[in-house]
This record gives structure tokens, C-alpha cells and sequence, in this order.
């Protein structure tokens, strides 16, 4: 066993470091520092992709045959903790990490040959269409429906939380193409042009005061049935599919870790009076970072396990549901160690981009809406009740 | 980076689960835990041959030239069968004391003799007045014209009462007085002036407390030179730390495992309990915590040789979190087992107890968080 890397690994962790160097702009990491949703906007996120895409790191985790760079799962960890570490910009993961290996795993040759070069230039922008206002937690019981008409799918219906829908000129849907015997049969995956008529799209302000989540309503919305990916009625293994990738993605405590030093800084600066001369202040980071710890060590136990060929199983929904807790304690803790500075709101978005001076300094400026937008992180991709169900269910045999 | 067990090492974790499997069970638990002496001198002659003393000890004295990592493989098995045999004191503590201060001489007459299962010993360091503090030493040793004079109190000592020699920590006064170094002093267990009060200790086992009233030593009593042994001290115990969070993986891992058949087979309401969604979940977070629990007493292990400060910080970050850990675990597993769980019926109970003494030896999750704080202002960036 050896925590340490490599000469080869060292030698990829200088090459990370080297193309962050070069190609990371201050602007982008500003602008990255101070937007207190989970993703980027798409003027600073894609920006980011393009560089990656341009030196063969588009798409990390996909096939080598199509554009992955073929890492193995410890270069996979060097370049997201880098990543991490230097504030590189939060690329929206809809197109790279969630509808891509759905195609590449799915989807007709032509589908593959039209959209996976698309999501490596950035050129397309992907939005998710999964819940709906009745369906949720159980999402199986999601009602938009697409009825066959010729060759085309007419579709009705609405989609809700939907991350960057008012920017995203594609969305992969879930959508009800039958009624079987279980509510899971007769869903499909639906490959959809955001600007299909009948699509109208609502802005959904979240408590911290982000545009970020949306509605999307479908009013007989004519899309090819050449855009189904896969068989009809088999969306939902599909679906369940993505959500293992969006849950496992697996490298979340390089960016807890940051998180967490941007709040101990803030700790540590007279802006707050010094508030880690608090001693229940200083224990409370001490309690986080431990989670971190605790929690970068059961990804590199992962991480080697997926080496020499296993299959992690439920842990995902471990590093999940770790992940989300240990991020709302670190946003939590923001709140505590700002002080009365927490009173201050400031309405206007995007805050990289203010055009008069806010009444709290730059560094304290997401904090609150940070805390705030951050309770999601508990609900969003299976809350942590359903997590809690999948670990009892996958692991405990219960 | 590769954090998979290597062939050995699964090797002696299949050697160690499968003796606690076959000659661990509850009979013989129950068997020690009304034993006068709260372990087998045949289970520690097993030990012996089966490599387990000679582990840490380094090859040139008769040993095996095992790591913390491996420490941690043999310790959390011993968890699953709530082992009380001597090994922390002697091997865990004891010997790599011996193996960091002792002179070469020291060394040739201890380590073999540890290896090979003849020499049983006891760190006594801890002392009331300085509750978790380990650079609070009041007990004393004077120099005199033969060599020492001990004189002082100590408690908690893990296991004294088995021991052949006790490691007795002190704080040296040479002619111009108290000096501020810690010495380290190999006492024998029969030295006149030493008074032992032994006492069943929590969870399983043994410890004592230790009265030196004026203890006389010769020179070469002291291991090494007169260097300040604080620092030695501080990675002992921080590996100590390390060896006791793997140990009490073990234990979470049986009491999960246990709590999850019953909780299977117990049926309430004409269901069985683990049909509830509150039980449910309780167990997920249980799993998910021994979990956490497995990854920072790993971490904790792989860092035991790390810098000072870096290796520190994973100790009590380990001992802090592991800890909160075994509460919750331990108390969740009797509450599950309903008014069983609070009967010495079930072993339960006995299995929650060690965590709980885990807990409270060398400080619990408040003091550790506390220190983990405190080096981290200490901590030179990176």
C-alpha cells in the first residue's frame, strides 16, 4: 500500500499543472471564485472545455475510440484534485459526463457520430430532463408523454429543475412512450432540440438568489424518432445508468478541500475579526477537514479497487451522500465564521461581473447564497433518503 | 498510489480472521473475562508462533519488519473476536518504544525476547493531573550516584499487571533539578517500591494503576541517552492511536453485522424490523460509518511514519472521527437490539464497552479535534 504517486504519476501531475498554468485566465478563475451555484456559466465554463477539448482532455472518462484520453483511475484523480486546487471552472457535466456515456453506451452509430464531437468542441450545451413536479424521488411515475405520430414522437408534458435549461440548445429526456405493467416499463430516452416549438422554458430562482434551475414545458413538441436512444421503452435502465456516473463520478473532496481552505481563510483574516480564535470555531474545521479526510480516503480506496478491475458496487451512493453532507457543513460553517456579514444580500447576479461596489468584501460574497442553494445538494441526483435506501438495499441486503 | 492489500497482507489477513473465527468465540470471551489474568498464556504462545509479536520488530533483532499497515490488518481482526490478550502493551507500545530509544544493547536484550513471546511489557505514562496531556509528567526520577530514583503516580497503565517490565515515564531531575526532558525507564514488574493495583478494564482485558515510591534503578534502567523522550513518546502513542482505530473497525464491523441479522430476524408488528424505513436507515448510516471509520484508521496507518506534524494530525484526526464513529455505532446497535441489548446476555454489550473504552483512552473526539486544530495552525504551508 502507498498513498504516494509514482514517477510516471508525478510527471502527469506537472503536465496538469502545467496546461492550468497556461491556460487557466484570471478572469475564469474569478469568475469561478465568485458564482455561488453548482455549475459555471456557460461564457466561462465553455471556454474551459474548449482548452481541455483542444489538448485531448475533453471527455476523461470515455473510450479512447471516442476522444478520452484513456487515463487510468489515479491520472483520473490527479487531474481533478489539480483541477480543484487551481479553481478551474465547473463545467456544466449534462453533456461530458451524463448524456455522453449514455450514447456511447446506447446509442445508434449516427447518434454517436453527430453528438459526441459536439459535446467535446462545446458546441452543443445539454440539459437534463428527468423530473417533473409530480415525480421526484419517484421518478418512474413521470407522466410527460410522447405518442407516435409517423416518424416523429409529439410530446407533452413538463420537466422541472431543469440546471441550465434557458442556456442548453439540447436536452435528454425521460418520457412515457406506453403504459406497461410497472411504471418504470414504456419510458424512453428522448434526445430533444431545445429550439423544437412548443418548448417554452420558466427561470425558477433558487433561495440564494440563482437563476441556475428551470421549467420546461412541452406543448406538442414534434421530435424525430430517430432522436430515441436505444430501444423504446428501455429508457429507464438507461436513465438509471447515467445516475450511477452522476452519483459515482467519484473525485469530490479535492473540491471540498478547497472549499473548506476558503473558509478557514476567511477564518484566519481580520475581515472577521480572526473568528478561528474561536476555539469552537477551529474545532468545528478540524471536524470537517477529518470528513474530508475520511472521505478522500474511501475515493482512493475506490479508485484502486476499480485498478485492478472490481466493481465498487453502492459505494457511490456512499461518496454521494458524504459528499453532499460534507459540503452543506462546509457552507454551514461559512455562515458561522463570516458573522454579522451574513446579513448582507446582494441581489445582482452574476457577482463576477457587479458594476457597483457590495456592501460585504469580494470574499465573502457567495457565502450565504452558497449555504443557501447549497441544501440542494441533498435532494438533487437522489436525495439522501433514496441514497440511504440504495445502501441499504445494495450492501445490507435489507 | 495503490491502497489494495498486497499478497502478504491479505495473506495475514486471512491467517488472523480465520484464527479469531476458529478460536475466538464467546465461550472463551466469557471464559477470559472472569480470568484473574484476562487473557491466555496459550493464546499468546499462538501468537508467537504464528509471527504476530515478531510483526513491527525490526529484522536485525528477530523480527519481521511489519509496518503500521500491518499492524492495523492484525488489530482489526483482533476487534471481531474483542481480543485481550497483551498485544497493544506489549508489542504495539512497548516494543516500538524500545526500538525508537533504546540503545543497540537494549534493543538485543528486549526485542528478541518480545518476538518470541518470553517478554510481556507495559507503558506507564499516563497520570491524572495531566488528563490527556502528554508532555504532563510529574512523576520524577532523580539522578543518584548508583543511577535513578523513581517516585510518582500513574494510571490507566494498559495490561501492567501481565507485564515482565514496565516502560515508566518520568521527568528527570539531575543536580541542578527538574532538567524539562522526559525520560523512559525499563522497570522491572518485582522492583521494590512499585505497588500495583490491577483492575478489570472496560470492554475486556486488564490495566492498573502504579505507585513508585521511591524506586531505585541502575544507570542503564534509562533507555538511551537522556535525550527528551516526548517526541518518541508522541509517535508511539499516535501509532498506538492508529493500531486501537483499526481494532475498533473490527468491532464496528461485528457489531453491524450482528445488529443487521437480528434486526432481520426479530419480527415486530408481524414484520421484521429491517422492513421499517427508520431501521433502514439507521443501518445505512451504521454501514456507512464503519466505513469512514475503515478509511481514517487506514490513513492514520499509512501516515504513521510521515513527519511529525502531518503524521500527528492523521492520528488524532483518526482517533476523533473513529470515535464518534464507535458511539454512535455502539449505541445504535444496542438500540436496535431493544431491552437485549442492554443485558450481558447478549454480547452486545461487551463489544459496545471496548468501543466506548477506545473512546476514552489517550483522550476522546473533543481532545483530538482540539489538537488536530491546534497543529494545523502549526502546520507550515504547503
Amino acid at each position: 500500500m502507498d498513498l504516494s504517486f509514482n514517477a510516471e504519476e508525478r510527471a502527469f501531475q506537472d503536465e496538469v499543472r502545467g496546461f492550468i498554468a497556461k491556460n487557466l485566465t484570471e478572469e475564469m478563475k474569478r469568475a469561478t471564485a465568485l458564482t455561488p451555484s453548482v455549475f459555471s456559466d456557460p461564457d466561462i465554463g465553455m471556454a474551459w472545455q474548449r482548452a481541455l477539448h483542444a489538448n485531448g482532455w475533453g471527455a476523461p472518462g470515455w473510450p479512447a475510440d471516442h476522444g478520452g484520453p484513456s487515463w487510468t483511475p489515479a491520472q483520473r484523480w490527479i487531474f481533478e484534485t489539480e483541477c480543484a486546487r487551481a479553481g478551474v471552472p465547473n463545467v456544466n457535466v449534462m453533456g461530458v459526463k451524463m448524456v455522453g456515456p449514455v450514447i456511447i453506451g446506447f446509442g445508434s452509430p449516427e447518434q454517436k457520430n453527430f453528438y459526441l464531437p459536439r459535446i467535446l468542441s462545446g458546441e452543443d450545451y445539454w440539459c437534463q430532463g428527468y423530473s417533473e413536479p409530480g415525480s421526484g424521488s419517484d421518478l418512474s411515475s413521470l407522466k410527460t408523454r410522447a405518442v407516435r405520430d409517423g416518424d416523429d414522437y409529439i410530446i407533452n408534458g413538463t420537466k422541472i429543475w431543469t440546471t441550465h435549461a434557458h442556456h442548453a440548445n439540447r436536452m435528454f429526456a425521460l418520457v412515457r412512450t406506453s403504459d406497461g405493467p410497472r411504471q418504470q416499463d414504456g419510458i424512453s430516452f428522448i434526445l430533444i432540440d431545445m429550439k423544437t416549438p412548443g418548448i417554452t422554458t420558466r427561470p425558477i430562482l433558487t433561495i440564494g438568489g440563482d437563476h441556475e434551475v428551470n421549467q420546461v414545458f412541452f406543448d406538442d413538441v414534434r421530435v424525430p424518432v430517430a432522436n430515441r436512444v436505444g430501444e423504446e421503452g428501455k429508457g429507464w435502465t438507461y436513465g438509471k445508468y447515467l445516475l450511477e456516473f452522476e452519483r459515482g463520478s467519484g473525485i469530490a473532496s479535492a473540491k471540498l478541500r478547497e472549499g473548506l481552505k476558503a473558509i478557514a481563510d476567511l477564518a484566519e483574516s481580520d475581515l472577521t475579526g480572526r473568528a478561528i480564535d474561536s476555539p469552537d470555531i477551529a474545532a468545528r474545521i478540524s471536524e470537517v477537514e477529518v470528513d474530508i479526510d475520511a472521505l478522500e480516503m474511501t475515493e482512493l480506496r475506490v479508485l484502486s479497487a476499480l485498478q485492478t478491475g472490481q466493481n465498487p458496487g453502492a459505494v457511490s451512493s456512499i461518496l454521494k451522500l458524504r459528499n453532499s453532507e460534507i459540503r452543506q457543513a462546509v457552507t454551514r460553517l461559512g455562515v458561522d465564521v463570516i458573522g454579522h456579514d451574513a446579513l448582507a444580500v446582494e441581489p445582482m447576479r452574476p457577482l463576477y461581473k457587479l458594476n457597483h461596489e457590495p456592501a460585504l468584501p469580494e470574499e465573502m460574497l457567495t457565502v450565504v447564497p452558497e449555504y443557501l442553494n447549497g441544501r440542494a445538494w441533498t435532494i438533487f441526483g437522489g436525495t439522501s433518503e433514496i441514497q440511504r435506501d440504495i445502501i441499504a438495499k445494495m450492501m445490507l441486503g435489507i | 498510489m495503490d491502497l489494495n492489500l498486497s499478497d502478504e497482507q491479505r495473506l495475514l489477513r486471512e491467517s488472523a480472521e480465520r484464527f479469531v473465527a476458529e478460536s475466538y468465540d464467546a465461550d472463551h470471551r466469557r471464559k477470559m473475562a472472569n480470568d484473574p489474568l484476562g487473557f491466555s498464556p496459550a493464546v499468546w504462545k499462538q501468537f508467537a508462533e504464528l509471527g504476530w509479536l515478531a510483526l513491527p520488530i525490526p529484522e536485525d533483532f528477530g523480527g519481521l519488519g511489519g509496518g503500521a499497515v500491518e499492524i492495523g490488518i492484525l488489530m482489526e481482526a483482533f476487534g471481531r473476536g474483542l481480543v485481550s490478550e497483551p498485544y497493544v502493551a506489549t508489542v504495539v507500545l512497548g516494543a516500538a518504544l524500545i526500538d525508537r530509544c533504546g540503545s543497540t544493547a537494549q534493543k538485543q536484550v528486549s526485542l528478541p525476547k518480545i518476538a518470541d513471546g518470553s517478554l510481556k511489557l507495559a507503558f506507564a505514562h499516563l497520570e491524572r493531573a495531566a488528563r490527556f496531556d502528554l508532555a504532563k509528567v510529574a512523576t520524577a526520577a532523580n539522578k543518584t550516584a548508583q543511577g535513578w530514583r523513581l517516585a510518582g503516580t500513574k494510571i490507566a497503565v494498559l495490561d501492567g499487571h501481565a507485564a515482565d517490565e514496565i516502560i515508566v515515564s518520568a521527568h528527570i531531575h539531575d543536580h541542578q533539578g527538574p532538567s524539562g526532558r522526559i525520560g523512559l525507564f525499563l522497570v522491572p514488574a518485582t522492583a521494590p517500591g512499585l505497588v500495583l493495583s490491577d483492575y478489570p478494564r472496560l470492554g475486556g482485558g486488564r490495566a492498573c494503576n502504579i505507585e513508585l515510591s521511591d524506586v531505585h534503578l541502575a544507570d542503564d534502567a534509562l533507555l538511551g541517552d537522556s535525550k527528551d523522550a516526548l517526541p518518541a513518546i508522541e509517535w508511539a502513542v499516535d501509532r498506538a492511536m492508529a493500531a486501537l482505530g483499526a481494532e475498533a473497525v473490527g468491532i464496528m464491523q461485528t457489531l453491524l453485522e450482528t445488529t443487521l441479522e437480528y434486526t432481520k430476524i426479530r419480527k415486530q408488528f408481524g414484520r421484521p424490523l429491517s422492513a421499517n424505513q427508520v431501521i433502514r436507515h439507521r443501518l445505512a448510516d451504521m454501514a456507512m460509518q464503519v466505513d469512514e471509520a475503515r478509511s481514517m484508521a487506514l490513513r492514520a496507518a499509512l501516515k504513521a511514519d510521515s513527519p511529525p506534524i502531518e503524521r500527528a494530525r492523521a492520528a488524532s484526526g483518526a482517533k476523533a472521527k473513529i470515535g464518534k464513529c464507535a458511539r454512535f455505532i455502539g449505541e445504535q446497535s444496542i438500540q436496535l437490539h431493544g431491552g437485549m441489548g442492554v443485558t450481558e446476555e447478549l454480547e452486545v454489550g461487551a463489544y459496545f464497552k471496548r468501543l466506548v473504552a477506545f473512546d476514552t483512552l489517550f483522550g476522546g473526539s473533543a481532545h483530538h479535534y482540539s489538537r488536530h486544530a491546534e497543529l494545523g495552525r502549526n502546520a507550515v504551508p504547503t
